[in-house]
């Protein structure tokens, strides 16, 4: 394939796909639920817990100093990356899960009342739904639904009717995780400044695969999580508008987000410690940052363009299997393919698949209602990485047509 | 034939396929051969939902023994199930609670065993010994 990228030189820096699973070649395409891990970012752990392990933010004494100079450079780190105003910006959580808990519960309590509206679309997956119906059911908000089309892609004359003068807040994904379809997000947050509301963007399957930058976009939120993006697991973050996380209330209690405390009244650090309570996983943000790091060294857009290609050469290659189903074929789609064969069950598909060393999703995604709307109980996934190759995808492609001929 | 009888003649008949292709292509068969279950059975107190597939599992009370029948929408799973039922099917409800189930193992399915992948194969035979735990406090 056409690309800047010496492919073969990158895949020796993630040992795990030089392994065997069933004694054939592992071929990992479950990208979207969990990359790989480059050994730099593996070594990064190892580093800080060899030889600067200390608790953070407290100390005076040497290690600390160094642990807590490390954790902080990770955090300036995340905000280059996507070019945050500001590092007191960037607060780290556990992942897009505890991110967008954290917004549902701190903006939600703060700005939201009963009969507000919050606005999301059908095709986002759990962590992006059940967060708000908790929030529904606290506060008695409605949650709207924007639809999409047979490709896959919103509606956005529907998204213009449903904004209204009750809607405090738009949360919708980057990047489908089911169909890969590549949302309009920075339309939909003009669209919907323009009514005063802001907007959250999950951006779990996108910080991987291209360039962002929440300043173009003006994306009040915009969260993710380190371990699709070669990070480590446990990590995640909540890029959040000064002037919103300023009016927000802290999410935890505890140490680290307190200025003082008597048993009267605690005043709250600052940001962006108010938000990070308890000792921070220092470790996971050192590692993050190897990984951003990582990236960079060939740029998120050669990333983007080479996966791009891969995406294309796979559809083209499945298409050419009887029975094809592929759900999600926007025009703007990311290196994510959803698909049945006839009626195959996406479960037994799945499982001889793995039985050829080919490691795909089955199932819903974590995305009940975007399946019930598509009326299917599942699909089986391949989603790639930049480490991925053509000849990856060959194998995919003749495990599902000897598959297929089993039923 | 006993539980553990009927468990011995499937891993025989399994250690005939040299490879996991051929035995996946019998559980396939198998899969396609099972008696649908009746459709008043398919109701959500029968149904056993995970991630992956969806199981529907009944049982019967046949002149002291438990009789079950089951089905799901993945055909590897009925495979799967049809071998369970010809195991369980047709036992004193004391019988079928003190049968340790060691085939799925033997046969080289052991995969199917983990909680969550088919369905958790292990939900299954906690439902069989349910039904089998009611009939005895029936009885």
């Amino acid at each position: 394939m056409d690309t800047t990228l010496d492919i073969a030189a990158i895949r020796a820096d993630f040992p795990i796909l030089s392994r065997t699973v069933y004694d054939r070649p592992l071929v990992y395409f479950d990208n979207a639920a969990t990359s790989q891990k480059p050994r730099c970012v593996v070594e990064a752990i190892e580093k800080v817990y060899y030889n600067q392990n200390a608790n953070i933010h407290r100390g005076v004494h040497y290690l600390s100093q160094v642990a807590t100079e490390a954790h902080e450079e990770a955090r300036q780190t995340v905000q280059a990356f996507i070019n945050a105003a500001e590092s007191r910006e960037i607060i780290f959580t556990r992942g897009t899960t505890e991110a967008i808990n954290l917004i549902a519960t701190s903006f939600g309590e703060t700005f939201c009342n009963e009969g507000d509206e919050i606005l999301i679309t059908g095709m986002e997956h759990h962590a992006n739904i059940v967060p708000w119906q908790l929030l529904r059911d606290r506060k008695g908000i409605v949650l709207k639904v924007v639809p999409f089309n047979e490709r896959g892609e919103l509606d956005m004359e529907a998204f213009s009717k449903l904004l209204s003068p009750k809607t405090k807040l738009v949360s919708v994904a980057h990047i489908s995780n089911v169909m890969g379809t590549v949302n309009p997000v920075a339309k939909i947050i003009a669209e919907a400044h323009a009514h005063n509301i802001p907007v959250l963007v999950d951006g779990a399957q996108a910080v991987s695969h291209m360039p962002v930058d929440v300043q173009a976009l003006d994306a009040d939120f915009y969260v993710f999580s380190g371990h699709k993006m070669y990070g480590p697991n446990g990590i995640g973050v909540l890029y959040g508008k000064e002037k919103w996380l300023e009016q927000l209330p802290p999410y935890h209690g505890g140490g680290e987000m307190i200025a003082t405390v008597t048993y009267e009244k605690t005043t709250y650090a600052e940001l962006p410690f108010k938000f990070e309570a308890g000792t921070p996983d220092y470790v996971g943000s050192v590692a993050l940052g190897e990984a951003i790091r990582y990236m960079q060294k060939f740029g998120l857009k050669a990333i983007g363009d080479y996966e791009h290609q891969l995406l294309q050469y796979a559809t083209e290659q499945l298409m050419k299997i009887d029975g094809m189903r592929i759900f999600g074929t926007a025009a703007e789609k990311a290196s994510v393919i959803s698909f049945l064969v006839r009626d195959i069950h996406h479960f037994d598909m799945g499982t001889l698949l793995d039985k050829l060393g080919i490691a795909v999703r089955t199932g819903h995604h974590c995305a009940m209602p975007l399946m019930h709307t598509l009326g299917i109980e599942g699909t089986i996934r391949a989603s790639f990485a930049f480490y991925n190759t053509k000849e990856e995808i060959d194998a995919l492609v003749a495990a599902v047509d000897r598959v297929q001929k089993m039923f | 034939m006993t539980i553990n009888e009927a468990q011995d003649r499937v891993i025989e008949e399994f250690s005939e396929f040299s490879d996991w292709m051929d035995k996946y292509a019998y559980l396939i068969d198998l899969g396609n051969s099972l008696d649908p279950i009746d459709e008043k059975a398919k109701i959500p107190q029968n149904l056993i939902e995970g991630c992956q597939s969806r199981v529907w599992l009944d049982a019967a009370e046949q002149e002291g023994k438990v009789v079950f029948t089951a089905e799901s929408d993945a055909v590897i799973v009925k495979g799967i199930i049809s071998l369970l039922i010809r195991v369980m099917s047709g036992h004193t409800p004391d019988e079928i609670l003190e049968a340790e189930l060691y085939f799925i193992d033997q046969i080289g399915l052991k995969e199917h065993l983990s909680p969550t992948r088919a369905n958790g194969l292990l939900s299954m035979v906690k439902q069989i010994k349910l039904y089998a735990l009611a009939f005895k406090a029936k009885s």
